[in-house]
């Protein structure tokens, strides 16, 4: 906090309270395929485990540098492609056990980050995320015109279990690489967090808020964003690694700008103004990529929906309204909002099932066959051509944006009381 | 050679003007409200389809006029409830916003018409070769093309620099709080710009529509390279944006028809290069297959040697 609060000397047994945190983290994702034993969980969780690193070091730029990207796939997809090269290079080659190789892609990310942050940390805001996309776009299309190094359209493939074996483990299995996932997760995160805490990561900070203070301060707001955005590239890189030892191939879609996009939707929708933001952002986005596909054809554009309503409701995302209500939980007061949740609730899960419905309704006419005329949808069956459903979900999803709208100054007039309690009227 | 450099050039042009039609509106919102249109790609593409739209039902030509002007309500609906709502937040949160619009509007494309592409033609009436110059025919819905992009260029021009509204407007892009002073709705000013904006991007696509594709992809294949025309040419810049359309627009037509490689230029100065080098990519890679990264090397270039771009003020 600040100079005057007294540090506590580093020994073991703080070392291990301060992190305890980290320690149950640990705990409870090395325990977590003990509860989820499916192979598709396991695959869902190994995907999850690297969105969560890659959407972590997206907000070192976004969040806690003021760093708007898109094109941080870059290092994401150019650590993919190093490290899958080094597995390729060390198939029964020379020593080198697979736990290290995301190491490969981490420094391909750091180097890249130095290359390409070299010129583009002078500015932030709009300025650097347009010098991001064009980057990104180069790299995007480079990777399928240097055909040897990223192998075009096909992509690159390597076998993991080619290489040294540690200890007899050989990560033929998907749980294998789960934990060897999970744990460079758990580092990764720490690691990211500790460097938000160093004093660079809170000039990183600084020169978010208010890059002239910092200069006069007597640093560069250049080589501040550039540390920050070499340590983006090299998680980024990591991420990419593990992408690479998980799927075993690497391809054009990892390093291209929709990569880039999900990364960022990953983060905002999660909130990127909390360390833990990108964490839930990329659990929540993973879920419903994976589940909601099984549902609907249109779940990405169900996704682009939460996202634009987080940007323009929410922007401090999903974390932003976990943490809106702690205080509040903790003064005991959640239970006097059931009620004025309850009002904006039922209205809002309308308007909800309108538009769901209408653009399902949609979507269906687009694709149909020739001749077919219901759909199934909510457990009813349904017929486009009638315009009875047509109108019914018209109904529900601008009646419930209506009453939403109207109800919604009460509701955060209850919001703002409780609140009010819960800091006992002291003024924030 | 000169049948090579001609039909370059008149294809440069082309496709240069069609950049500039798309980059006008972007660097014209962008001076006015600090704000990069993200979606400005987005709503070329649905300017496209729609008039794709519109051509089955009541022909080309009332499409060539409808579909821009649904696509600038669209913007200036985009800007009214959409953005000035967000603009508390800040520049990034608009930028993350306009990016938001862009992927929903892409979606929407698909969710719409589809994910392949689809068959937006040309008029019969404009199907036939203008002139055949070396057994080559240049194809008079090119030339349409670039009368279009002239003619909105030319009236871009003259409203900006010789009427009314045009004086408020560049008023409003340097003192906007005067210009409020003097009894401008300067947000209606803003709505206008980013309506008209959009409409012209909408334009861009109903006549590019049926010369480079309508696909789900068409607005990523340009909506970057507009974002390059615009640093390059200088930000808030309308004079180095239309330089810079022109400049990647040739550069891009160019790139293509030059079958060259560096290992062909090392062989020229006696230089042999091994086959079996780990470069060997970039070696052997030509000008035409590099096109497509061209534009952004030029990027990269101008943002090291001349940080304002081409004829803008501004640092970036």
């Amino acid at each position: 906090m600040s100079a005057i609060a007294p540090t506590s000397p580093r020994t073991g047994g703080t070392f291990l309270r301060r992190n305890a945190i980290w320690w149950v983290a640990l705990l409870f994702v090395l325990l977590l395929p003990q509860v989820a034993r499916s192979g598709t969980s396991i695959a869902v969780l190994n995907q999850m485990c690297i969105m969560v690193i890659f959407s972590l070091s997206y907000n070192m730029l976004l969040g806690q540098g003021g760093m708007l990207s898109f094109g941080h796939a870059v290092y994401f997809g150019l650590g993919g492609y190093f490290t899958i090269h080094l597995m390729k290079m060390a198939s029964g080659g020379f020593f080198m056990p697979l736990p290290l190789v995301p190491l490969a892609g981490g420094l391909a990310g750091l180097l890249f980050g130095l290359l390409f942050g070299s010129f583009s940390t002078n500015r932030a805001g709009t300025v650097f995320a347009m010098i991001s996309l064009g980057i990104g776009e180069m790299i995007a299309a480079s990777s399928l015109i240097f055909v040897k190094f990223s192998g075009g359209e096909e992509g690159i493939t390597a076998d993991r279990t080619d290489l040294t074996s540690l200890f007899g483990i050989r990560f033929r299995s998907e749980v294998d690489v789960y934990y060897l996932i999970a744990a460079w997760m758990v580092l990764s995160a720490w690691l990211m967090y500790r460097f938000s805490r160093t004093p660079v990561g809170r000039m990183a900070n600084a020169v978010r808020d208010n890059p002239e203070r910092a200069e006069f301060v007597g640093y560069s707001q250049k080589h501040v964003r550039l540390l920050s955005f070499m340590g983006a590239g090299f998680f980024a890189g990591i991420a990419g690694g593990l992408f690479a030892v998980n799927y075993e191939i690497v391809t054009e879609e990892t390093v291209n700008l929709v990569s880039s996009g999900t990364v960022l939707l990953q983060a905002y929708i999660g909130g990127v103004g909390f360390f833990a933001g990108p964490i839930v952002g990329a659990i929540v986005y993973t879920l419903l990529q994976t589940l909601l596909s099984n549902y609907t054809e249109i779940w990405a554009f169900y996704v682009g929906l939460i996202f634009v309503a987080t940007v323009m409701y929410a922007p401090t995302g999903l974390t932003g309204i976990i943490m809106m209500h702690l205080p509040i939980y903790r003064a005991g007061k959640l239970r006097s909002l059931a009620l004025p949740y309850l009002r904006i609730g039922v209205p809002a899960l309308c308007c909800t099932i309108g538009v769901i419905g209408l653009l399902e309704l949609l979507h269906f006419l687009s694709v149909r066959a020739v001749g077919q005329s219901t759909k199934r949808l909510f457990w009813l069956t349904l017929n486009v051509e009638q315009p009875f459903a047509w109108i019914i979900f018209s109904v529900l999803a601008v009646g419930g944006f209506l009453v939403a709208r109207r109800v919604a100054p009460s509701v955060l007039a209850a919001w703002e009381a409780a609140s009010l309690h819960a800091f006992g009227g002291r003024a924030r | 050679m000169l049948e090579l450099i001609v039909f370059s050039l008149l294809n440069g042009l082309v496709y240069g003007l069609l950049l500039f039609m798309l980059s006008s509106g972007l660097t014209l919102i962008f001076s006015m409200m600090g704000v990069l249109n993200f979606a400005h790609a987005s709503l070329y593409m649905l300017g496209a389809y729609l008039a794709y739209t519109i051509s089955l039902k009541i022909g080309f030509w009332p499409g060539l006029i409808i579909a821009p002007l649904l696509v600038g309500v669209v913007g200036a609906l985009i800007e009214r409830y959409g953005l000035r709502n967000v603009h508390r937040y800040g520049h990034v949160a608009e930028l993350i916003f306009t990016f938001g619009v862009a992927f929903l509007i892409e979606e929407s494309v698909q969710l719409v018409w589809g994910r392949q592409n689809v068959d937006y033609r040309e008029p019969e009436i404009l199907s036939f070769p203008l002139f055949t110059l070396w057994g080559t025919d240049f194809p008079a819905y090119k030339a349409f093309m670039l009368a279009i992009s002239v003619a909105i260029f030319i009236a871009l021009l003259l409203v900006l620099t010789r009427s009314r509204v045009g004086l408020i407007i560049q008023a409003a892009i340097t003192h906007p709080n005067q210009v409020a002073m003097l009894g401008h709705n300067v947000p209606l000013v803003f709505t206008g710009v980013f309506g008209v904006g959009s409409a012209l991007a909408g334009l861009a696509g109903v006549i590019a529509g049926p010369a480079l594709g309508t696909f789900p992809g068409m607005a990523a294949v340009l909506g970057s390279i507009v974002f390059v025309v615009i640093v390059v040419g200088g930000l808030g810049s309308l004079a180095g944006a239309f330089v810079a359309s022109l400049l990647i627009g040739m550069l891009q037509t160019f790139a293509v028809a030059v079958d060259y490689s560096l290992e062909d230029l090392f062989a020229a100065v006696g230089i042999t290069t091994s086959k079996t080098s780990a470069l060997i990519d970039l070696y052997t890679v030509t000008v035409a297959q590099i096109g497509p990264i061209l534009p952004y090397l030029l990027l990269v270039l101008i943002l090291i040697f001349r940080p304002t771009g081409l004829l803008g003020k501004r640092e970036v």
